[in-house]
C-alpha cells in the first residue's frame, strides 16, 4: 500500500478535536436498526469523518426520504437539524433547504428504493441542478423496512430470502451520476470503514453535488447465497480503482505518495484530497474514461469500489442561479420588500 | 338612443393569428380614456389554429360580470361564424370581414351589419403574408375607434410607446389603424349608437390580472424562493415572479439576486423544495392548478403535520383529470381543504379582485409561518389570467413581516430543555427552530410520523392523540388570523354567499334583483376556515343563497363540516360549465327559486 494515514487519533472516543469535541458530540440516538445492519457501520463512518474533520454539528443539515436507511440521520449528529421527509422525495426538500441556507452542510442519505424508484425523477433532478450536498444511497438491494422486496438496483439472476430470482436488468445509480454530471461519484461498501471514512471526509469537503453509492447489507433479507448484495459477495468481487484521503492545507507534509501512482486535488477550501491509484489504468478526473470503467466491470461482475469521479471548481446550484452570498434566509424586510415608493411606479405600468 | 360607456364588445379569432395584442390594445385605450374595463380572454388548450374569443366590457356602472349576450360581435373566424352570430344581443352590432360575402342562413333580421372589406384594404398596402394576418387585426381596430368614437390619439400614442425602440414597427401599425378608421369614416355611418366618451370613472385604479398581482404579492411578502411545474392558468404566476423579481430584487453592488425560481420536474418537486426552504426558515410559495394539487397530496400532509410553513397557489381551472385546462371553475375546494391522508385539513383564501391577489398572497406568508402549516390561496383563470379594473395595490411600510415563533441562539440560551411541539403559549403552536442556530441547543428532527411534545419518536397513543388535538386548537386560532368575511347590509331577510370570482358578476345580479322587487344582504366568504359570522349570517335570514362555480357545492359542503350550518336554509345555485358564472344564470336561478317558494315581493 503507498498510502499511510497520519495515525493522529489514539483513544478516538476520548480524544477531542481541533473544536474541542469529543466523538460523542457526534452521535445521536441509539439506532433501532438490526444488529448487523450494513446502515449502522455507514452512520457510524459519519459520525468519524465529521468528527476527526472537526465540522461543526450543528451545521449540518440531515435529510432523508423513507426507509430504514433513511431512518438513519436520527443515529449520527444529535446536534443538528434532520428531516426524515417522504418516500423518494429527499432531493427536493434538500434543493428548498439548500436554497434558503447555502451555508450549512447538507447531507441526505436514501436508499435503493427510495432513489431507485419512487424517487428516480427527483435523484435525476437534484444532480442536474449539481446541488450542494451530500447524496448517500444505503444499497442493500432490497426494500428493507417492508420487507425484503427487490429493489431495483439488485441484480438480475439475484436471489431473494424466498428463492424467487429477481427477472429485471439492475439500475446503477453510479453510471447514472456519472452520465448525469455530478461533481463527485464514489462507490464503497459500509463494511469497508478505511475506503469509506476517507471518502465521507472528501465528499463534505467537495463543492457541488457528492455521490455515495454505499453497498449496504440487509441482513434481515438481504445476506443470503445467491445475493449479489451479501456481505461475502461484496467482499468477493470488490475491486478498489481509486483510494482517497482528505488532507487539512497543514497536513500536507505528512502525506506520502510516490510519483506516478498518486494524484493529488485541490479542494475549494485551500486543502487537498490525495488519490491513490491502485488500478494502474484508472484516472478519476476522466468522466468519459470512468463510465466505460464502471460499464466494463458491471458486464465483468466486478463492484468497483473507491472514488471513480472528481471534478473541482464547478459551478453548483447557487452559482448557477447567481443568488447572493448571504443566505436567502437571513435576509430581512428591507432587503425583500421594495416599499410603498415603488409600488405607487409599479401601479403606473398597470395604467 | 346612444348609450355611452356601457357594452360588451366579442372579438373572434383564430388562436395564434396575434389577435390577442390588438385586442388588449382596444381595451386598454377604453381603460385610458377613464372608462372600466373587465376582459375575458376565452382560448382553447392549442398554441395554433382553434377558436378563441375576446371578450371586453365597458361599463361607467362597474358591471363587471360576463352576460349571456354581447352588444358588438367582430366576427373574424369563419369557422364559429353561428355560433358568433347567435351570441349576439338583439339590436346588436356585427362587424365582418366584407371580402368575402357571408352566407344568408348566417344572417339575422335583428342585427345592425357592419361589413369592412379588411382582406381588401390591406391587400395592396402589405406584401408580406405574414403581415398582412397580424395587421388585418389593426385594421378592425381602427375601424372600431370610428364607429364608437374613441379618441384616435390614445391609439396611436399606444402604438409608440408599446414599439419604442422598434420605430419602424410605429408606422405599419399606425397606417393599419388609419386604414380601417378613415374606411369607416368614408364609407359608414358613424357614430353608431354604441359611444364612448372620456369621464374619470377609473380614477387611481389599474389594469392587471390575478396572477401578476399575486407575483407582486410574493414579492412585497418577501418569498425568495418559486418553486413550480408549467401548468395553465397557474404559469404566469411564476413567470411574472421571476420578471418583476429581477428589477426588484438584485443586490445593487454585486447584480446577483435576492430570490430563486426553480423550475422543478413536477408538482411533488415543486411542493418538496417550497417545504424544504420553509423549514429551513425562507419564505417560499408554488404555483399550481388542481392537477398539480393532486400530485402534491403527500407532501401537503407531511407540512400540515411536520408544521412546516409553505404557500401554495392554487389558480383553479375545470377538472377533473386535466378537465377542460382552459376554463375557469372553483372545483378544488374538497380536494386541498383536506388534501393528503390522514386527519388533515389546509386552510385557504378567496381573493375576488387582482388588488386581492396582491394582499393576499403578502398575508399568505404572514399566516403559513405564524401557524407553521400550508396555506393555499384559491384563485381560479377567470381572476388569474384576465384583467381587471381594480383598486391601485397599496403597503404600508409601516407594516412588518409576521415571522411566527421562531428562536434564536439567544432565546435558545435561556430555554432549560427544548420541546419543539410543547403548547406554551395555549393557541397549538409551538416554538420552532431553525437548522444552524445554535451550537448545542434546539436541535430537533422533523418527520411525518408520530412524536412527543421534544420530537422524539413515539408510537404511543397518548402523544398521538395529544399532537392531534393540538393540531385541532390550532385550527380554532387560526380564525382569528384569516380574514374576515365581507358583509353588505340591505336590512332584507334573505341572503346571498359567494365567494373568490363569483363576486365579479354580483353587483349586476343585485341590480336585477332589487327591479324585480327583491332585496338581499351579502356575505362574501374570503377563507377556510370562516369565523362565526357565516354562521350568524345563516341564522339571521330565512333563507340564504350560497353561489359557487363547481357541481358538487363545495364550500357548502365545508360549511356543513366545519360549522354545522342549518344546511335547510342554504339554496345552492351552481354553475359549472367551464365559462365564468354570469350574471344572467345567476339572476335567473335565484329569481326561479324564489318564484318555487313564493317569496313575496317586497314593497
Ligand atoms: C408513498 C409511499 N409508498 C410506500 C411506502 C412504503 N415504504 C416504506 S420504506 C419502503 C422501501 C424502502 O426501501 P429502501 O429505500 O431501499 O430503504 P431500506 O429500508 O432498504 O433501507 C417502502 C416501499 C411509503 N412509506 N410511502
Ligand atoms: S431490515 Fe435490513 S435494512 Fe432494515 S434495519 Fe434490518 S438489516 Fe437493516
Ligand atoms: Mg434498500
Amino acid at each position: 500500500m503507498t498510502f499511510v494515514p497520519k495515525p493522529r487519533v489514539h483513544h478516538p472516543l476520548l480524544d477531542v478535536n481541533e473544536i474541542g469535541l469529543k466523538r460523542r458530540d457526534y452521535e445521536a440516538a441509539v439506532s433501532t436498526l438490526c444488529a448487523g445492519c450494513g446502515h449502522d457501520s455507514v452512520s457510524a463512518a459519519i459520525i468519524q469523518a465529521c468528527s476527526e474533520l472537526s465540522l461543526p454539528p450543528h451545521r449540518f443539515a440531515k435529510l432523508s426520504g423513507i426507509g430504514c436507511s433513511s431512518k438513519t440521520p436520527s443515529y449520527f449528529l444529535g446536534n443538528s437539524h434532520g428531516f426524515n421527509s417522504v418516500h423518494g422525495r429527499m432531493p427536493s426538500v434538500a434543493t428548498g433547504a439548500n436554497l434558503a441556507n447555502r451555508d450549512l452542510i447538507y447531507v441526505g442519505v436514501s436508499g435503493d428504493g427510495d432513489s431507485a424508484s419512487i424517487g428516480l425523477g427527483q435523484f435525476v433532478h437534484v444532480i442536474r441542478r449539481q446541488l450542494n450536498m451530500v447524496y448517500i444511497v444505503d444499497n442493500n438491494g432490497t426494500y428493507g423496512l417492508t420487507k425484503g422486496q427487490f429493489s431495483a438496483t439488485n441484480d438480475r439472476g439475484s436471489v431473494s430470502k424466498k428463492g424467487v430470482p429477481n427477472l429485471y436488468a439492475p439500475i446503477d445509480l453510479v453510471s447514472m451520476a456519472l452520465q448525469l454530471g455530478a461533481s463527485f461519484v464514489a462507490r464503497s461498501f459500509s463494511g469497508d470503514k478505511q475506503q469509506l471514512v476517507p471518502l465521507l471526509k472528501a465528499a463534505f469537503l467537495h463543492k457541488g453535488f457528492a455521490f455515495l453509492d454505499i453497498i449496504s447489507p440487509c441482513v434481515m433479507f438481504n445476506n443470503h447465497t445467491g445475493s449479489t448484495k451479501s456481505y461475502d459477495y461484496v467482499r468477493d468481487h470488490l475491486e478498489e480503482v481509486v483510494r482517497s484521503n482528505y488532507i487539512a492545507p497543514r497536513d500536507e507534509i505528512e502525506i506520502h505518495y510516490e510519483p506516478g501512482t498518486s494524484k493529488k486535488v485541490q479542494l475549494h477550501d485551500g486543502s487537498q484530497l490525495n488519490l491513490t491509484k491502485l488500478s494502474e489504468s484508472y484516472d478519476p478526473s476522466d468522466r468519459i474514461g470512468a463510465m466505460s470503467y464502471v460499464q466494463q466491470a458491471l458486464a465483468d461482475g466486478v463492484v468497483v469500489t473507491g472514488l471513480l469521479y472528481v471534478e473541482e471548481d464547478i459551478n453548483e446550484c447557487h452559482d448557477i442561479l447567481q443568488t447572493i452570498r448571504q443566505p436567502l434566509n437571513q435576509l430581512t424586510e428591507d432587503a425583500l420588500c421594495p416599499g410603498a415608493d415603488k409600488l405607487k411606479k409599479i401601479n403606473n405600468m398597470f395604467r | 338612443m346612444t348609450v355611452f360607456n356601457e357594452f360588451t364588445i366579442r372579438f373572434a379569432n383564430v388562436n395564434g393569428s396575434g389577435s390577442a395584442s390588438a385586442n388588449t390594445m382596444f381595451a386598454k385605450a377604453l381603460f385610458r380614456m377613464g372608462i372600466p374595463v373587465s376582459i375575458r380572454n376565452i382560448f382553447p388548450s392549442n398554441i395554433q389554429g382553434l377558436p378563441t374569443w375576446f371578450e371586453v366590457r365597458a361599463t361607467e356602472r362597474e358591471f363587471f360580470g360576463r352576460r349571456e349576450h354581447v352588444d358588438i360581435m367582430v366576427a373574424m373566424n369563419a369557422e364559429t361564424y353561428e355560433q358568433d352570430v347567435a351570441s349576439l344581443a338583439s339590436g346588436g352590432y356585427l362587424l365582418y370581414d366584407s371580402t368575402r360575402s357571408i352566407p344568408s342562413e348566417l344572417q339575422r333580421d335583428d342585427l345592425e351589419l357592419i361589413g369592412v372589406p379588411i382582406m381588401r384594404l390591406i391587400h395592396p398596402e402589405f406584401t408580406d403574408p405574414k403581415q398582412r394576418q397580424l395587421f388585418k387585426n389593426i385594421v378592425y381596430v381602427g375601424v372600431l375607434s370610428a364607429l364608437l368614437n374613441m379618441e384616435f390619439d390614445v391609439l396611436t400614442n399606444m402604438v409608440s410607446a408599446q414599439y419604442r425602440g422598434k420605430d419602424k414597427l410605429i408606422q405599419p401599425n399606425i397606417k393599419a389603424l388609419n386604414l380601417g378608421r378613415q374606411f369607416a369614416e368614408t364609407y359608414l355611418s358613424c357614430p353608431i349608437d354604441i359611444q364612448v366618451r372620456r369621464t374619470d370613472a377609473v380614477g387611481d385604479r389599474i389594469l392587471i390580472d390575478g396572477n401578476q398581482a399575486t407575483a407582486l404579492g410574493c414579492i412585497y411578502g418577501g418569498a425568495t424562493i418559486c418553486a413550480w411545474y408549467p401548468i395553465t392558468p397557474s404559469t404566469s404566476v411564476a413567470e411574472s415572479f421571476e420578471r418583476h423579481a429581477s428589477r426588484l430584487r438584485i443586490e445593487p453592488e454585486t447584480e446577483l439576486k435576492k430570490y430563486v425560481v426553480i423550475q422543478a420536474e413536477d408538482e411533488l418537486a415543486a411542493l418538496g423544495t417550497v417545504i424544504g426552504a420553509g423549514w429551513n426558515g425562507a419564505r417560499a410559495f408554488t404555483a399550481t392548478s388542481g392537477p398539480g394539487i393532486s400530485l402534491m397530496n403527500e407532501f401537503l400532509g407531511l407540512a400540515y403535520f411536520a408544521e412546516i410553513p409553505a404557500v401554495i397557489f392554487d389558480v383553479q381551472r375545470a377538472g377533473p383529470s386535466t378537465g377542460m385546462p382552459t376554463r375557469t371553475q372553483q372545483s378544488d375546494l374538497l380536494s386541498v381543504a383536506f388534501a393528503s391522508h390522514g386527519d388533515t385539513k389546509h386552510p385557504m383564501l378567496f381573493p375576488s379582485t387582482p388588488t386581492e391577489c396582491f394582499d393576499f398572497a403578502a398575508l399568505a406568508f404572514d399566516l403559513a409561518e405564524e401557524i407553521q402549516s400550508p396555506v393555499v390561496v384559491m384563485s381560479d383563470l377567470e381572476l388569474g389570467m384576465n384583467e381587471l379594473t381594480t383598486d391601485e395595490l397599496k403597503w404600508n411600510d409601516a407594516r412588518t413581516y409576521r415571522r411566527g415563533k421562531v428562536l434564536n441562539a439567544e432565546q435558545l440560551e435561556g430555554i432549560e430543555k427544548f420541546g419543539r411541539y410543547l403548547d406554551k403559549d395555549g393557541d397549538g403552536i409551538g416554538y420552532r427552530t431553525l437548522p444552524g442556530t445554535h451550537r448545542d441547543k434546539g436541535a430537533f428532527f422533523t418527520r411525518g410520523s408520530s412524536r412527543d411534545e421534544f420530537a422524539v419518536y413515539t408510537e404511543d397513543p397518548g402523544a398521538y392523540t395529544r399532537n392531534m388535538d393540538r393540531l385541532l386548537k390550532k385550527w380554532e386560532t387560526l380564525r382569528s388570523l384569516i380574514p374576515e368575511p365581507v358583509f353588505q347590509n340591505n336590512d332584507s331577510n334573505y341572503g346571498i354567499m359567494y365567494y373568490g370570482t363569483t363576486a365579479t358578476p354580483m353587483n349586476e345580479v343585485l341590480s336585477i334583483l332589487k327591479d324585480e322587487g327583491f332585496e338581499f344582504d351579502t356575505l362574501r366568504i374570503r377563507s377556510f376556515p370562516t369565523g362565526n359570522e357565516v354562521l350568524e349570517f345563516i341564522n339571521c335570514h330565512d333563507l340564504v343563497f350560497l353561489v359557487e362555480q363547481n357541481r358538487d357545492a363545495q364550500m357548502k359542503m365545508l360549511l356543513v363540516n366545519d360549522l354545522n350550518i342549518p344546511v335547510e336554509k342554504i339554496y345552492s345555485i351552481l354553475y359549472y360549465g367551464g365559462m365564468s358564472i354570469s350574471v344572467d344564470f345567476i339572476a335567473d336561478r335565484i329569481l326561479r327559486i324564489l318564484n318555487e317558494l313564493k317569496v313575496e315581493v317586497h314593497s
